[in-house]
């Protein structure tokens, strides 16, 4: 009898049993606040953006304004160093969404078995996505990875392989290292509790029926997993195609442009050439990358969760 | 290594579930044990495992006055923002949980797809703004940002742990005469306790953590720990002790927050879709 009353679907006609205390608070002003906030936040530096990105406008000589129509965007469209940009973002979403979901599903499985001190090693294990990106950044940047002193670098000698120096040799692979260090804890623990909510007597049939472990992982475990799953990606998304600290405090995007994703070549043209106009069109492009990412995830989770 | 014998090496996965946990705690640890190094200890090849522990390090970055400063903006922007999202949220969350309309399902997807929306995309236009407005580098620019951006998130949890409350409850008090002030005050929110508080903690985690806005939007006056500890990047700052010791200040309160709140935090993370 409760549980009728307590999934309550969210849409379709009012209930007709609407309190007439309701009467006195219009559910719509409750809302609006948010409302507002948000539509600000999204609207009003948006609209600037495209304002700017047609005008030549470079706050180091703010006198020497115009208008230029699409010139900033031609000049971005044709700029080499913003191909190279999209791609590294890409490259750097995808590569650390296959580490943190590939691994976090198999360390799942690990720590979902009972053994001495299970709650301390979990608790050790996610720890990681507490810290700080500028922490961590820098931890890994000068105490393990460093070329001459770095912990790394010591071992490898120590074994007689030499050193390697990462943030000159392999900069985008230190940055998936450090960045999937970061969020394999998350991935570990949104699956490790979605694999709890298993029915664990679901398991033991398909263990009485002679199903052997891999087949119990790949038919039973792994479509259990497939909501959790698809939410930890559309997380992780949202928070990777903004990666930022970490290449900031390591990296600076380079050598080169080695490590240079979209929001970094952005702020190098906002904040170190000024570049206003330049910065609003290639920040314009990103609102589109970003949209069509979007449409695809807030679309398939959507559907994953009753609102 | 032989996943068709796990019924019969328990031990085995035990072993192996300890030594992942040691792997990815390992950067902290170390950074923990640097922390009370000499710094000549710190970069000594090979690297010491026993050495006699020092405050020095710590006693150094609280020297440095502006740390508090930094601490202090931390603190304040954090449980600022966290204060500005729930007051904004908490009706929000209500009105949509009790009172759904045809919008609600809409509305709730339209806020979180404003998490979308990349900060890069619109740091400029922000950055304008804040000159303008004199709200630059300060903390009060900083509290309005994070609770913008934080604000979906709190919406959507609030939403969910809402949604869990039985109606039943809700209108058995309306049955008895309570009013919609009485009837949140004393009947809803004691009942979403639990998830307010765990909606606020990732609230503040995040706003700790967050370190794109921070590093730049401020400089010196509201410059939170994120950006303080950015500066140790430059080659100057390149004391591995004192790094580590800043480092463990800057990290130690979310740290603890984060291991007390865990099984609270997936059901927030994931809007509870995941139980």
């Amino acid at each position: 009898m409760t549980s009728s009353v307590a999934n309550r679907p969210s849409q379709g006609p009012p209930s007709v049993a609407r309190p007439r205390s309701f009467k006195r608070i219009p559910a719509l002003a409750l809302v609006a606040p948010s409302v507002i906030g948000l539509v600000l936040w999204m609207v009003v530096p948006l609209a600037m953006a495209v304002w700017f990105a047609f005008q030549r406008y470079n706050l180091l000589i703010p006198e020497n304004r115009a208008f230029v129509g699409f010139a900033n965007f031609a000049f971005i469209l044709t700029d080499p160093a913003l191909w190279v940009a999209i791609g590294i973002t890409l490259v750097l979403v995808a590569a650390v969404l296959f580490i943190t979901i590939g691994l976090g599903t198999l360390l799942a499985v690990l720590f979902n078995q009972t053994f001495p001190g299970r709650g301390m090693a979990r608790v050790l294990a996610i720890s990681p996505f507490f810290v700080m990106p500028t922490v961590s950044a820098l931890i890994w940047k000068n105490m393990l990875m460093h070329p001459v002193n770095g912990l790394f670098a010591q071992i490898t000698r120590g074994l007689g392989l030499g050193a390697i120096d990462w943030f000159a040799d392999l900069p985008l692979v230190a940055i998936i290292i450090i960045v999937s260090w970061q969020w394999l804890p998350f991935a570990l623990l949104i699956l490790l509790t979605a694999i709890q909510s298993l029915d664990t007597s679901q398991l033991e049939a398909a263990r009485m029926d002679g199903a052997k472990p891999v087949a119990l992982f790949r038919f039973v475990i792994l479509p259990h997993l497939s909501r959790a799953i698809a939410v930890v990606a559309m997380i992780e998304t949202i928070f990777f195609l903004t990666i930022f600290a970490e290449i900031f405090v390591t990296t600076g995007g380079g050598p080169g442009l080695a490590t240079t994703n979209l929001p970094y070549y952005i702020y190098l043209k906002a904040l170190l050439e000024f570049d206003v106009g330049g910065a609003s069109a290639g920040g314009l492009i990103a609102v589109v990358l970003a949209n069509l990412v979007a449409i695809f995830l807030i679309r398939s989770v959507a559907r994953n969760l009753d609102t | 290594m032989a996943p068709n014998q796990r019924t019969s090496k328990p031990w085995l996965m035990g072993l192996l579930a300890w030594l992942v946990a040691g792997i990815l705690f390992f950067p902290i640890f170390w950074m923990f044990v640097t922390s009370f190094k000499t710094e000549v200890a710190a970069v000594a090849t090979p690297p010491q495992l026993f050495f006699t522990p020092t405050l020095e390090n710590y006693i150094d970055v609280q020297e440095r006055a502006a740390y508090f400063n930094y601490a202090l903006n931390s603190i304040v922007v954090s449980i600022g923002s966290t204060v500005l999202a729930l007051l904004l949220a908490v009706p929000a969350a209500y009105a949509m949980a009790f009172f759904p309309t045809k919008r609600t399902k809409g509305t709730l997807l339209w806020m979180l797809s404003t998490k979308m929306l990349p900060s890069v995309g619109v740091l400029v236009p922000i950055y304008i703004l804040g000159r303008e407005s004199g709200l630059l580098d300060t903390r009060i620019g900083l509290v309005i940002i994070y609770t913008l951006i934080n604000l979906p998130i709190v919406v959507w949890m609030i939403y969910s742990f809402f949604k869990e409350v039985p109606n039943a409850i809700l209108e058995a008090d309306r049955m008895d005469g309570a009013t919609t002030y009485q009837e949140v005050v004393y009947v809803l929110l004691p009942l979403a306790l639990p998830g307010i508080a765990s909606t606020a903690l990732l609230s503040i985690i995040l706003s700790w953590n967050e370190a794109f806005w921070s590093l730049n939007l401020t400089t010196f006056d509201a410059a939170p720990l994120t950006a303080f500890i950015a500066s140790f990047s430059s080659p100057q700052g390149l004391f591995w002790a004192k790094l580590s010791a800043a480092s463990t200040m800057a990290i130690a309160p979310i740290l603890l927050f984060g291991w007390f709140s865990q099984k609270q935090l997936v059901r927030g993370l994931t809007f509870g879709a995941v139980k």
